[in-house]
């Protein structure tokens, strides 16, 4: 038997069955379904089309297409930007309080998404916190549109997914020998040439981790362009959704599914490309020695 | 005292204060008399006494509990029998572990949608059994990492010498094996209860359709979307607490583990 498939322990396999069975079978069901026709009535014509994909080409949808990939591509940047810090701040923390930094870092993480989604429409709204705030602090125009708006949706993505991008850059810190960052310094490059240099090329595949991570549930999600865009942003997973649930199209939504586990394989292979090189990565000391 | 050290305090600080202040308005809200989010009125509990008054949150949330519990007795199950197998093996093929892996990163949208199409495929009835069929998958994959991870740190020479000393691989098991992995398991069981509870677009899509399968967070998702009301921070604030006070619980059974 191939080393990939090496039989497992008996012990694994009623998870593996249920795994198989309820997560591996609905995902070859929805590519087939990609490929079938929808009924006039909704329902599923099994006759073989790419039409579903050459649909994801239509104006209408490439617009889709291209206002998520730009949020989520924002949002991604952002967190990004948000979260090296923060995780290089734990990182240099004494030591034996790094895990409750990490914990309470990653707490929001684990619970309710709808619920912290929420707290930002009692911030932004035009009733809300921020508006009062800055009428008390003597604004007296018209209160701010901030809910409703691409912003938001950022921020919402941003707020929600942060904590496990913080997470994954931590954990490439955290593997890091400071040694190498002190090597550097001993051989005269100054702390931003020590880190563009070592520590940043050497912790790219935490970054992205985080980085596939939150575009992967940014460019998917439903939720939040619809709380926090007020469905004035469609997301390809706000798409997938008036699919399965009010255009009653299920082959198009289907195709739309797999648009996205494909962009996610796309991009888990090249943050595993990254890990592949960073481990083999040496400090660049041969190139521009000076 | 060093630049670079107040420098990451102010960081820390920002980004925390980033990711709890959200929060902590929201928990202040719910006990505001006023129930507005400009105006401090004092100190009330009407909020909690008008949820507790609710017949559609109270259903939601024995539908939710009922999910949970389900979904957590079986996933722990599962789970520890797959750390075990798994950690059983110098190397697991590669499938197995993409498997295994796969839970923790799928779009949820993709596996709703998916699991939809199964379930109708199949013309099996939805409702809380779906939900809780569903939800074992995520919550296998969880408790399964975190049961591997003690497991990783497991001396193996006390069930070698349990079995030296006469007694059978499930005497063993009983006695030896389960009681240092345990906390591990209460662990995973916990967290797997918290992404349970707090789980909706996988629920959303698995419940069909009714008032009697709907679950907390669709509850909460069908409120908000008409807009915020002083109950909502009310039941926000508790939905917090019980998935704040299971994962603090839960890290801290489970702190041999990490350190």
């Amino acid at each position: 038997m191939p080393a990939f498939l090496r039989r497992p322990d008996p012990r694994a396999l009623p998870a593996l069955l249920w795994l198989v069975l309820f997560m591996v079978v609905p995902c070859l069901l929805l590519f087939a379904y990609a490929f079938f026709e929808r009924g006039t009535w909704g329902g599923i014509v099994y006759t073989f089309t790419l039409g579903n994909f050459a649909r994801v080409f239509d104006p209408l949808y490439a617009g889709v297409f291209l206002t998520s990939a730009r949020i989520a591509a924002t949002a991604t940047a952002i967190a990004l930007l948000i979260a090296y810090p923060a995780a290089y701040a734990i990182s240099r923390a004494p030591r034996r309080r790094q895990p409750i930094l990490l914990f309470f870092a990653v707490l929001p993480f684990w619970s309710n998404y709808l619920i912290r989604t929420y707290a930002w429409i009692v911030l932004l709204n035009r009733e809300g916190l921020i508006n009062s705030l800055l009428t008390s602090a003597g604004y007296t125009g018209e209160p701010l549109s901030m809910l409703y708006t691409e912003g938001a949706v950022i921020v919402g993505l941003v707020y929600n997914y942060l904590p496990f991008v913080i997470l994954a850059i931590y954990s490439s810190l955290s593997r890091l020998d400071p040694q190498l960052a002190e090597a550097s310094r001993d051989l005269g490059a100054g702390p931003v040439r020590t880190f563009l240099r070592v520590t940043l090329p050497m912790t790219l595949p935490g970054v992205a981790a985080g980085g596939v991570f939150i575009f992967v549930l940014s460019i998917g999600n439903f939720v939040t362009p619809a709380l926090l865009g007020g469905g004035r942003f469609q997301m390809i997973g706000n798409l997938v959704y008036d699919q399965f649930l009010t255009a009653n199209d299920w082959p198009f939504g289907a195709a739309l599914g797999m648009i996205l586990i494909l962009l996610m394989l796309l991009l888990l292979t090249i943050q595993a490309r990254l890990t592949d090189r960073a481990a083999g990565t040496r400090p660049p000391a041969r190139e521009e020695a000076a | 005292m060093k630049p670079h050290r107040w420098a990451g305090r102010t960081i820390l600080i920002l980004v925390f204060g980033f990711l709890y202040l959200p929060i902590a308005v929201l928990v202040g809200l719910s006990f505001n008399a006023s129930g507005l989010p400009t105006v401090w009125s004092g100190f009330t509990l009407q909020w909690y006494g008008a949820l507790a008054s609710n017949s559609d949150i109270l259903g939601a949330a024995s539908n939710t509990l009922i999910v949970a519990a389900f979904a957590t007795l079986i996933s722990t199950i599962l789970g520890t029998l797959l750390a075990l197998g798994l950690e059983n093996r110098r190397r697991n093929g590669t499938v197995v572990e993409a498997l295994v892996f796969a839970p923790m990163v799928i779009p949820d949208i993709v596996l709703a949608v998916g699991l939809l199409s199964f379930f109708s495929r199949l013309g099996l009835p939805l409702g809380l059994h779906t939900i809780v069929v569903s939800h074992v998958i995520f919550c296998l994959a969880f408790v399964c990492s975190i049961v591997r991870a003690r497991l990783k740190h497991f001396d193996h020479s006390i069930v070698e010498a349990s079995r030296d000393l006469g007694a059978s691989g499930w005497t063993t098991f009983w006695r030896v094996t389960c009681p240092v992995l345990l906390p591990a398991i209460i662990a995973g069981a916990l967290l797997a209860f918290t992404l349970s509870i707090d789980e909706f677009i996988i629920a959303f899509f698995t419940a069909g359709a009714g008032r009697s399968s709907i679950t907390l967070p669709m509850q909460i998702y069908s409120m908000i979307r008409f807009g915020i009301t002083p109950e909502i921070n009310a039941l926000a604030t508790l939905v917090m607490g019980v998935s704040a006070t299971a994962l603090i619980l839960s890290q801290w059974l489970n702190k041999d583990t990490l350190r």
